[in-house]
């Protein structure tokens, strides 16, 4: 949750392009061990074994098809892994009753690839759909929340009573930006977050989101195929191949890790030790 | 030689465990929606959008097939009965038929058709743009929020839409009875009457309740399990008012053997 701490802090702390904040505690925020997961003879997740320190902005890099979207949906909640161990805060979720479950996903929030946006709904039910779903907030109140929102990733008042449809897809983006931090998450993940922008708007999105998650003094995971936004809201980075973790650093050695994975993965290179699987 | 023999008992048996896997998680399904319809917090708003879809939107296709169903009935009950001078019974068995099978079961098949398809496509639509799995994000139930409000919409929407259907065939009868068949008015009206009992309606309209809790399990069902893109959806939908109208067809004779069976 926001508080006047992180704000100031985050205020404090020079904008390094980079997702910077200081507040490192000895327990992740995020542990993984040892999690499993295959869908039918398909396995997908491997032994994934992953640290997220708290306030830390943490990429997973990862070609198609390797376990980066299964990764997240199994720490949400969405998928339950075989095998493994899944803490947040050093609780086992996994473990929770659902009930327990439930309320710890009240501190997470996700950007959707795609948005998700409900297209049922104007733009403003969907920035805060969370704090209406939990009677959190009146419907006069949820407006004028969804309205401070938008303002914070550069939207004006009036695309709040727009239908989803009627926005471009970066717009789209933002609102579903607006949507994961209008409830004050702890934890945000992104899911390919500058997929299918162009280069302008992927950097207008990454500056978005570095902007709100340091206002919120918040934990990101970020999945993406994108090396230039990996750099932008990255502090650490993670490679994922075969559905195992095999290797993590800064983002800023991507490119140059010493790891012919990530090297060859980060610079695009054709030859190297990933070989890609045309057909199944 | 063996293998030829073997692949469609193979394939027998992968259907067989198939059908059965989908009955166990339809069934799973149904008992986990309705154990949400006791269970805050509740959507109300939802559950009215849903009625006024189910209920008033279907009622234009619900009050003409009601309507012509009754003109066909009244005319193809004349020229059987007139070989036997049992004219005077073409009231009683239009509104028998009407309100005890035909009522129902048209108005649900039709509902099916619009409902079914149209739950069936805005879930499936949902799950394959990640839109079930951001509900799930957002601290929302899908079950809860996408698919109770729906089986209660359509189970106490369809019994009015059959109320409504039975009036407007009864009315249908009567006006090709008067109209073309030279039937007395209030004679046509009270044969219609005299031989209708409060069964005969409370039955039709407990099969409509059925049908509808059936139309929207069905709908949603097949939505929520739908996989892939458009086709993923599109096979939903169709899977939804097969399955759907299948069921009403089938409910229907085991609603009849336990309402009516002597």
């Amino acid at each position: 949750m926001s508080n006047g701490s992180d704000d100031r802090r985050a205020q404090a702390e020079p904008s390094t392009g980079g997702l910077s904040r200081s507040a490192m505690t000895n327990t992740p925020k995020i542990r993984m061990r040892g999690v499993r997961k295959a869908f039918g003879p398909k396995r997908v997740l491997d032994g994934v074994d992953l640290d997220v320190a708290a306030g830390q902005g943490m990429v997973i890099l990862g070609g198609s098809g390797s376990g980066k979207s299964v990764t997240i949906k199994c720490i949400l909640g969405l998928i339950e892994p075989e095998e493994g161990v899944i803490e947040i805060d050093g609780v086992d979720v996994l473990t929770l009753p659902r009930r327990e479950r439930e309320a710890l996903g009240d501190r997470i929030g996700m950007l959707f690839q795609n948005g998700a946006l409900f297209d049922s709904l104007p733009v403003w039910e969907n920035v805060c759909f969370k704090l209406l779903a939990q009677n959190r907030i009146t419907r006069a109140g949820a407006r004028d929340r969804a309205v401070e929102v938008l303002a914070q990733v550069g939207l004006a008042e009036t695309v709040g009573d727009l239908s989803p449809a009627e926005l471009s897809g970066g717009m789209q983006k933002r609102v579903a930006l607006a949507r994961a931090i209008a409830a004050r998450p702890d934890i945000i993940f992104f899911d390919e977050p500058t997929t299918g922008l162009d280069p302008i708007m992927g950097a207008v999105i990454d500056g978005l989101i570095v902007d709100c998650v340091t206002r919120l003094g918040a934990t990101a995971v970020s999945i993406t195929h994108d090396m230039a936004s990996a750099r932008r809201i990255g502090e650490t980075a993670a490679m994922i191949h075969k559905g195992r973790i095999v290797w993590t650093g800064p983002a800023g050695n991507l490119g140059h890790s010493g790891n012919a994975m990530v090297d060859q993965f980060a610079n695009g290179q054709r030859e190297g030790p990933i070989q890609m699987e045309l057909r199944r | 030689m063996a293998a030829i023999l073997l692949d469609p008992l193979a394939a027998i048996g992968r259907g067989t465990l198939g059908a059965c896997r989908a009955i166990g998680d339809v069934a799973l399904f149904a008992i986990e929606a309705v154990s949400h319809l006791v269970r805050p917090p509740f959507y109300g708003r939802l559950f009215w959008r849903a009625f006024v879809e189910v209920a008033w939107f279907s009622l234009p296709v619900v009050a003409l097939t009601a309507v012509f169903t009754g003109m066909v009935l009244a005319l193809q009950s004349y020229t059987g009965f007139a070989r036997f001078n049992a004219q005077s019974a073409i009231a009683s068995v239009v509104v028998i038929s009407l309100v005890r099978e035909l009522g129902p079961v048209l108005a649900a098949l039709m509902v099916a058709g619009r409902i079914g398809a149209s739950f069936a496509a805005e879930i499936g639509t949902m799950r394959v743009t990640d839109q079930i799995d951001a509900l799930t994000t957002l601290s929302t139930n899908p079950m809860k929020y996408l698919v109770a409000p729906r089986l209660l919409a359509a189970t106490i929407a369809l019994p009015l839409l059959v109320l409504v259907a039975d009036i407007l065939g009864v009315m249908g009868g009567w006006l090709i009875g008067t109209l073309k068949l030279g039937f007395v008015s209030a004679a046509y009206l009270k044969s219609t009457f005299d031989f209708l009992e409060t069964g005969d309606v409370i039955s039709g309209l407990v099969k409509a309740a059925v049908f509808g809790f059936i139309i929207a399990l069905m709908g949603t069902w097949c939505g929520y399990r739908s996989k892939g893109g458009a086709q993923g959806v599109g096979g939903a939908t169709t899977k939804a008012v097969v399955a759907s109208s299948i069921l009403i067809l089938a409910l229907d004779y085991v609603l009849t053997e336990i309402f009516f069976a002597q």
